[in-house]
């Protein structure tokens, strides 16, 4: 029974008898037959008809059977074609000499039936599974430019959002593979508005893609919390945050944050799983190591984040520096770690400061071996240096603060016909965000600044009785008759007055806001409206909270809050 | 060792069908001038040609199930191989005579 399928075998031999012979019984197989009487024939009757099997005649005139066989198998290519010879040699050198040819096979004379057809099926399970290899190995090859060029355009997108930042200052050196962020490294830096320098060192699991994509939401977040004044702490948990939601469990951040303040030459630092960044005091030549003493990003909720600091108090050219572990993990031919003790022999052995950061890179390269590849090192050095020859933002800053005490007053008045169509908030807080350490505070100021425009439009101009909205039902016909009179309202104002002075550590907003209403009798409210979780009086408990004091004036149509706060640095 | 191996013939007998005729025509044919050509080169000084008509006929007279035939050429191949040129033509000759009978007898046969 032959179990087949129809194939297509090339029978090459200039004897006619036995040609004729091999022609009948593929045939009786249920092949069908191509034949061809010498070498020159065999070629060409291949190229014409691309058998699937070929059975050759080893000695032939014109091209003998080894030279038809290689060139029988230059024409196939990638494709695998058994070739078959036939031959009554029998001596080993001639055997050999059609393997060597690119014979698969032999068939001896006389032919046997039963051995063609074996080796028939054979040959084709070869042939098939072959065929199979080749085209997953094509699959293979387009899944692998697919992928190579996801990452180019991942790649370009990377650089747009994890860009480097003020990391061209001129105390700033690093070095980072073009590549790095697909071994999961990523490094950004940034100017706060008080002049200091923010930045971050991170190093993701795993390798490729998955590695590269967490440094997407950090980049963005770091690039947009900073430049709003906001502290360290408040980025790490904003990160930390962000990536625990949106990594999968078992892909974290390892990551070195650092804030520089130049003016006051302060470093506070947090590490969280990178190796020990070294702290370099220039005059006693000596390294201080930070520690890792956290979970790296993106491993515990907010709650249970960690995010307290280290500080140091530098001088002029002491020197900070920071690594993934790419430098650690770098391994020489024998399979042999650099470690700590070499890093630690770069440090100590150093004849020239501003030379370490060289040194360190051609420790490495000359361990590793010149050929390897270097796309894991990542370093980075920040000097301690002057504001002013740090880059121009950190000396604007600095002049800036050189006047320790800042102060303006504002004074805004909403008239009626303004209270239906304006809403002076917005603007308001615009005008606070211009202050660069007020930034941090948006949402606090805001809730203040609301609740007391609220609070005087409401109850003072428009005489609503907060009463009502102790209830639910009163709830909503106090925002009917809000509605109401809003619209009929002719007379009355809302003035905001907000007085700002900074000092050595902070500053402290005062804001006042009046209303041309009757007042209430502010005398005798109790301190303790903490306690009221009624429909109203919410909201002045929130400010109390918020500003520490609520004091009421005149007939209790004004009220004044101040605000303080104390400068990150 | 038979002149022809009737086990051999009956396979092809079956294998070619109606074809068989035209297979005996064929070895016939083949046969004739495979031994013209030996008439020619034995005597000249190629041996590679002579070993490869012998070579050929050896095969051929093999698959149409003539071992005695086939034996003979064989033992030409091999002798020329080993450079040895004596008594050729006698060689050649049973190879003719015993090529007589084969012939005989497949026509008998089909």
């Amino acid at each position: 029974m032959n179990d087949v399928r129809r194939l297509k075998i090339l029978v090459a031999d200039d004897t006619d008898t036995d040609r004729l012979i091999l022609e009948s019984i593929v045939r009786k197989e249920g092949h069908n037959v191509v034949s061809a009487c010498n070498g020159l024939e065999a070629v060409q009757v291949y190229s014409a008809e691309k058998p699937d099997i070929v059975l050759l005649d080893a000695l032939m005139p014109e091209l003998d059977g080894f030279g038809a066989a290689r060139k029988i198998k230059e024409l196939a290519g990638d494709e695998l074609v058994p070739i078959i010879f036939l031959t009554s040699l029998s001596d080993t050198e001639s055997l050999v000499q059609c393997l060597d040819a690119g014979g698969d096979d032999f068939l001896s004379k006389p032919y046997n039936r039963i051995i063609l057809q074996a080796k028939i099926k054979s040959f084709n399970r070869m042939r098939e599974m072959h065929s199979t290899m080749l085209a997953q190995r094509n699959q293979i090859v387009q899944y692998n430019n697919r992928l190579l060029q996801e990452q180019m355009v991942a790649k370009h997108v990377f650089d747009n959002v994890a860009h480097s930042g003020c990391l061209n200052a001129s105390n700033v050196r690093y070095y980072l593979s073009s590549l790095a962020v697909f071994n999961g490294d990523v490094l950004v830096a940034a100017m706060r508005p008080n002049g200091s320098m923010m930045v971050l060192l991170g190093d993701f699991t795993g390798h490729g893609l998955p590695a590269a994509i967490g440094a997407m939401p950090l980049a963005s977040t770091f690039y947009g919390m900073v430049p709003k004044g906001f502290s360290m702490t408040d980025i790490l948990r904003e990160i930390n945050g962000k990536l625990k939601n949106i990594l999968p469990v078992g892909i974290f951040c390892c990551a070195t944050m650092m804030d520089i303040n130049f003016r006051k030459k302060r470093l506070k630092i947090w590490n969280g799983g990178l190796p020990d960044c070294f702290v370099y005091h220039h005059k006693e030549t000596r390294v201080t190591p930070v520690k890792s003493t956290h979970l790296p990003l993106g491993v515990l909720s907010n709650r249970a984040f960690k995010d307290n600091c280290e500080y140091f108090e530098l001088e002029q050219q002491d020197r900070i520096f920071v690594w993934s572990d790419g430098i650690h993990e770098a391994r020489n031919a024998q399979g042999e770690m650099f470690g700590e003790e070499r890093l630690k022999g770069v440090f100590s052995r150093s004849q020239n400061p501003d030379l370490l950061f060289d040194d360190i890179i051609e420790g490495v390269q000359q361990f590793v071996g010149s050929r390897e590849k270097d796309d894991d090192l990542s370093l980075l050095e920040i000097r301690m240096d002057e504001p002013a020859r740090v880059n121009s933002f950190a000396k604007e800053a600095s002049d800036r603060f050189g006047n320790s005490e800042i102060e303006w007053t504002m004074v805004f008045e909403v008239k009626p016909t303004s209270f239906k169509v304006f809403d002076p908030l917005p603007m308001l807080l615009n005008v606070l965000m211009e202050v660069p350490s007020l930034r941090a505070f948006s949402s606090t100021l805001y809730t203040i600044l609301a609740e007391l425009y609220t609070n005087a439009l409401e109850h003072g101009v428009l005489k609503l009785d907060s009463e009502l909205k102790k209830t639910a039902e009163g709830f909503s016909d106090y925002y009917e008759l809000r509605e109401q009179r809003i619209n009929q309202v002719t007379e009355g104002f809302v003035r905001i007055n907000i007085a700002h002075k900074t000092n050595e550590n902070g500053g402290l907003l005062k804001v006042r806001i009046e209303d041309s209403g009757e007042g209430f009798d502010h005398q005798s409210r109790t301190t303790d409206n903490l306690s009221s979780f009624g429909y109203s009086g919410r909201g002045i408990a929130l400010v109390e909270k918020l500003c520490g004091t609520v004091t009421y004036l005149g007939c209790g149509n004004i009220v004044e809050v101040a605000f303080s706060w104390v400068n990150d640095d | 060792m038979e002149h022809l191996d009737y086990d051999t013939l009956n396979t092809l007998k079956q294998v070619m069908e109606d074809d068989f005729a035209l297979l005996i025509d064929t070895f016939v044919q083949d046969s004739s001038d495979r031994i013209q050509t030996l008439r020619k080169v034995i005597t000249g000084t190629e041996a590679d040609l002579i070993r490869r008509a012998a070579h050929s006929f050896k095969g051929s007279s093999s698959n149409i199930g003539a071992p005695q035939l086939s034996s003979l050429c064989s033992a030409l191949e091999k002798k020329v191989l080993a450079n040895n040129f004596n008594g050729l033509a006698d060689d050649l000759h049973a190879i003719e005579h015993e090529f007589a009978q084969v012939e005989i007898l497949l026509r008998a046969y089909s």
